[in-house]
């Protein structure tokens, strides 16, 4: 969250107003970085490309408030800031192609963009599971469009919801869909604990608990092999041969990156794109990366390059990277002005009637996991360590268990870099 | 600067308090408390805060 406000915009020259910023990417990280240009002294003209209908919204309620009916559009949309007004929206449309070196990109109207400057904020889209079997009633849950499509084929009588990937999405949803009384909710997963990955055995034993003594069921340690249904999803073979009956699906299963669009420019996209620790891109001062699109190195861990999406990372990189592409626009120097980017990552995910919050990286920690505070019954904080180094913190339980771990949270922003 | 706080969408996730620790604050039971005049230096970091608040709860008025 913070850790990345300690270089103010001294040294930014402000910009010419002539040149023009175009964003790629309509949501939150597009609305960001149009507010942090002008933050970081950006008179010229800045565009907002994109392919979603809607103005940038807020989406953890997806999997939540919306799939329960609860939230309509204009509790999720967020305020432009007075000092964006300016900002010109390009909705519906998308980038299709990019020409670097020239200073352009395509979009998929037939258009095409000249810049000066350009921010990568494409974002992501949900993987698909690639199986035999029909399409339809299988969902997935990225955009608003999708959980009102999901919501309405949750409300009926007797429904039966599969839910593949034990992840936080697919956790959250399966909580959201029992809240709604959905008659039968089971979880798949070939790992043998629910959010096992980025959270370590200890808490995935809790949260299995949880979620069991709470009506949803799991089938796990064991892959999705296809789909039974003629046109429309009745069913879900698993790896192991047992068939699941489903009326409804959804797929949670991590995404992908948006990057096709940048194809033929030299760039690294094997994950995202690759920024260096200024967010900038391909060596340029002119391209900069924002939210999870981003695979940029962070100076408080290892300096390994990785994606990370959390709700944190798009208002976190834009707020760096606006600075360092202004700075690169106006012949300011972008290594003085931002200094290297080294957010503390945050994370939070409400499911049922408990919260998990994590400050750190415990995935980097899952092989040494210590209770901190309380007990895994109950509320509970547990501290993840590399080499004795605490490196991630979660709260399990209520609002004070996340207070306990915010207590930490000093620790965490103090303790030295991890050697690489 | 006036700082304004809808209490209803409000849920004390706390980030507000890392970006602008002398305007908001936990309790021990872990319930938002904030000042809602809050001086005019404090700006940036209330507008930090109000960006990272996933309910974005937070106004600034003046």
């Amino acid at each position: 969250m913070t850790g990345t406000t300690t270089g103010k915009t001294a040294g930014t020259k402000t910009g010419t107003a002539t040149g023009t910023i175009v964003v790629a990417g309509g949501s939150m990280g597009g609305l960001r970085a149009a507010e942090q240009l002008r933050a970081a002294g950006w008179t010229g003209a800045v565009t907002v490309v994109g392919d979603e209908p809607h103005m940038p919204y807020n989406r953890p309620p997806l999997s939540k408030d919306v799939l329960a009916g609860k939230a309509p559009f204009a509790s999720l949309a967020f305020t432009p800031k007075a000092a964006a007004a300016d900002v010109e929206w390009r909705l519906g449309t998308k980038v299709v192609a990019a020409r670097l070196g020239e200073r352009t990109v395509a979009l998929d109207d037939g258009r095409t963009l000249s810049y000066d400057g350009l921010v990568v904020a494409t974002g992501m889209r949900p993987r698909r599971l690639r199986c035999p079997g029909p399409l339809a009633g299988r969902h997935t849950v990225r955009t608003l469009d999708d959980a009102k499509g999901l919501r309405d084929e949750l409300t009926g009588p007797g429904v039966r919801l599969v839910v593949v990937g034990a992840g936080f999405i697919g956790c959250e949803v399966a909580a959201t869909a029992v809240r709604l009384g959905v008659a039968e909710v089971t979880v798949v997963d070939p790992l043998p604990l629910p959010m096992v990955g980025p959270l370590g055995e200890l808490l995935g034993r809790a949260l299995l608990k949880r979620h069991e003594e709470r009506g949803v069921r799991f089938a796990l340690g064991t892959g999705v092999a296809g789909f039974r249904g003629d046109g429309r999803v009745t069913g879900v073979v698993l790896a192991d041969g047992r068939v699941l009956p489903a009326d409804v699906v959804v797929e949670s299963v991590g995404s992908v990156a948006n990057v096709e669009w940048l194809d033929g420019n030299g760039l690294d996209l094997v994950d995202g794109v690759l920024t260096d620790d200024r967010l900038r891109v391909g060596g340029r001062p002119d391209v900069v990366a924002v939210g999870d699109v981003a695979r940029f190195p962070n100076a408080r861990y290892d300096g390994v390059p990785r994606r990370v999406e959390h709700w944190s990372i798009p208002t976190d990189t834009a707020r760096h990277a606006a600075k360092a592409l202004v700075a690169g626009l106006t012949g300011a120097d972008a290594d003085a002005a931002p200094g290297p980017f080294a957010p503390l990552p945050t994370f939070w995910s409400d499911q049922h009637d408990f919260r998990l919050q994590s400050f750190g990286v415990p995935g980097l920690g899952t092989d040494d996991v210590r209770v901190l505070d309380g007990d895994p019954e109950g509320d509970v904080v547990t501290g993840y360590h590399t080499g004795g180094r605490l490196v991630g913190v979660v709260a399990l339980g209520g609002p004070a268990a996340a207070t306990a771990a915010a207590r930490y949270r000093a620790q965490l922003l103090k303790s030295p870099a991890l050697t690489p | 600067m006036k700082v304004v706080v809808d209490m209803n969408k409000c849920q004390d996730h706390g980030q507000c308090v890392f970006a602008a620790p002398d305007v908001f604050s936990l309790d021990d039971d872990g319930r938002l408390a904030y000042v809602s005049d809050a001086d005019e230096a404090l700006r940036d970091e209330v507008e930090e805060a109000a960006d990272v608040c996933p309910l974005q709860a937070i106004r600034i008025e003046g």
